[in-house]
């Protein structure tokens, strides 16, 4: 059950322009990570991990882009910010993991697809409802990630407990529309950064600041 | 009950999606505590869902745009304050404030998020992100806006007996910059408004441990391991109820608990029934307030046989404390009698 530790494979291709970008997009300053460990010491997701997450911070540093995206750890991260709470160098590592996990979404790394099923099952409930609604998240992860079987039990003392809401409490007035277009932009915009992305081949550098 | 403040306080309250389902018995527990405590609750016009922590996984500033546009909506209706009992709606509001808010970096510094973050937020909603609200928990309310002075001369029913772990989760107080609320590594809000209700708060080391947040349905084994540990170290310390301030937590801990007990089964452990009440359960309790309105009824172990027992060692320890003052006083006027007055009693004879 528990993950074991993948080796760090040091003679692979490195991305100098890979640390840039994580430090642009997360507002850290990278180099100021010493390796200390403190990190990892108090992250309760270590055993589950496949690099410690201060290991993936040093796969940042190297500019290791390859494993950093492709790593389990930052799919289970849970943003419980112990890391970024201990780290002596104020280094915000829960924002960096959040970076690594943007970026692994663009380039199509999923390692853990149950997380991310939950997650796009959740937006897609926020998409069309205004607000999450829970049974019907519940009923479309089962479905998408195959274990329908896995929180069956919980139905009863749902039930039982009053917990059971099986039609969405939905926001009162435009809320629900304008959520609605929230990701629709959204999802425009990812279209058009996926577009300049594809022919190029790293996210590049210093091309942020243009339409403003 | 509780005497009206001459300017009451009003705040905006964003209730979040959990508490309108799985966890109704938090929001309505906080609202009625409020309510007795002079707290004026006015609900964010057409609230939205903040994004939670699923947005910000995958995009800052999709998570930006979905949390402000509740912070803008409450601006509107014309309040600088939010409060929101939910730790996850809670960070996701004020990150959204904090990097609205900041200034845009000095040269030379890695990044300038500020008005970029800005600017990318309003592409997405389309119009002017807010310019002040931020959000503060229901717990900071109580405890900084109230005060744990004025919520223990508000109890009527104290929990004398109850013995109780408090358990904050993972971002009630984390990252301190961002959460300016409380000890990121000790909390004790929660532990004083427990006190103040008469409880015995028990010096919990898992505080703030993860219980595994939203893997109860993708990794299962991750959440079960993860919150096994937190009833075992709840168990050591011999309490009656792990008290919570989380909807993610309290749903891990208690319709989850047949999933864990299940895990701990398997790994040779024991067996937990130990209830998981919303402190503001407890809280309205404390204060009186009628059962129906604090959603006792919702917790999927129950309360009752918890209080119950508490009660029961509570009724013995008065009954054994009176008998042992019987029997001193019955002593002293044995001595005193014929004494002189001297403090030192005779040794039992
Ligand atoms: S705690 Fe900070 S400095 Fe230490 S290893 Fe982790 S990120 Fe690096
Ligand atoms: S935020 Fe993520 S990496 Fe950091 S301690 Fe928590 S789970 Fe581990």
């Amino acid at each position: 059950m528990q993950t074991p530790v993948r080796p760090l494979n040091l003679a692979q291709a490195r991305d100098p322009d890979f640390q840039a970008a994580v430090a642009r997009d997360s507002g850290q300053h990278l180099a100021s990570c010493y390796q200390c460990g403190n990190c990892t010491a108090g992250c309760s997701y270590t055993p589950d991990y496949d690099f410690p997450v201060h290991q993936v911070m040093r796969l940042v540093q190297l500019g290791l882009k390859e494993s950093a995206l492709s790593c389990r750890s930052i799919w289970l991260c849970a943003t419980c910010q112990a890391c970024t709470t201990r780290c002596p160098n104020n280094i915000d590592v829960a924002r960096v993991m959040d970076v690594l996990r943007h970026m692994a979404r663009q380039a199509g790394y999923a390692p853990e697809p149950g997380v991310k099923t939950f997650t796009d099952s959740f937006l897609a409930s926020v998409a069309k409802h205004g607000r999450v609604f829970e049974v019907g998240l519940a009923a479309v992860f089962a479905i998408k990630s195959g274990k329908p079987l896995q929180d069956a039990g919980l139905g009863l003392p749902m039930l039982t407990h009053g917990k059971l809401s099986l039609t969405p409490h939905e926001p009162e007035g435009n809320g629900k529309a304008e959520v609605a277009a929230i990701f629709a932009r959204f999802d425009r915009v990812a279209a058009q950064k996926a577009r300049a992305h594809s022919p190029g081949e790293t996210p590049g550098n210093g091309k942020k600041g243009g339409g403003e | 009950m509780s005497a009206a403040p001459s300017n009451p306080l009003t705040l905006a309250y964003y209730p979040g999606c959990s508490q309108t389902g799985t966890a109704a018995e938090y929001d309505r527990s906080s609202r009625a505590c409020c309510a007795a405590l002079g707290v004026e609750l006015v609900d964010v016009p057409d609230w939205t869902c903040c994004g939670s922590t699923p947005a910000h996984t995958v995009d800052h500033f999709l998570a930006g745009a979905l949390a402000a546009r509740n912070l803008l909506q409450a601006e509107l209706a014309g309040h600088d304050r939010v409060t929101t009992p939910c730790p996850s709606c809670l960070a996701a509001l004020r990150t959204a404030s904090h990097h609205l808010a900041e200034a845009p970096a000095e040269n030379g510094a890695p990044q300038d998020s500020g008005p970029n973050y800005r600017a990318e937020v309003e592409r997405l909603l389309d119009r002017p992100a807010p310019l002040r609200a931020t959000a503060v928990s229901v717990l900071q309310v109580l405890t900084e806006d109230v005060g744990v002075e004025a919520i223990a001369s508000a109890v009527t029913r104290p929990l004398t007996g109850l013995r109780v772990a408090p358990y904050y989760g993972c971002i009630m107080n984390r990252p301190p910059g961002l959460m300016q609320f409380d000890d990121p590594e000790n909390p004790t809000a929660m532990d004083r408004v427990l006190e103040a209700c008469g409880a015995t708060v028990v010096d919990y080391p898992f505080k703030t441990e993860c219980c595994g947040a939203a893997f109860g349905m993708p990794r299962l084994d991750i959440m079960q391991r993860l919150s096994a540990r937190l009833l075992d170290m709840a168990a050591s310390c011999g309490v009656d109820a792990i008290v919570v301030a989380c909807p993610l937590c309290q749903m891990n801990l208690d319709l989850r608990r047949g999933q864990v007990n299940a895990f701990s089964h398997s790994q040779g452990g024991t067996h937990h029934a130990m209830p998981v009440p919303y402190f503001t359960q407890l809280l309205g309790l404390a204060l009186g307030l009628p059962e129906s309105g604090l959603g006792l009824d919702k917790l999927v172990l129950p309360l009752g046989p918890a209080l119950t027992a508490a009660r029961a060692r509570e009724d013995e320890r008065i009954a054994r404390t009176q008998a042992e003052l019987a029997a001193k006083a019955a002593r002293k006027n044995g001595t005193s009698a014929n004494g002189n007055g001297s403090k030192e009693n005779t040794p039992c004879a």
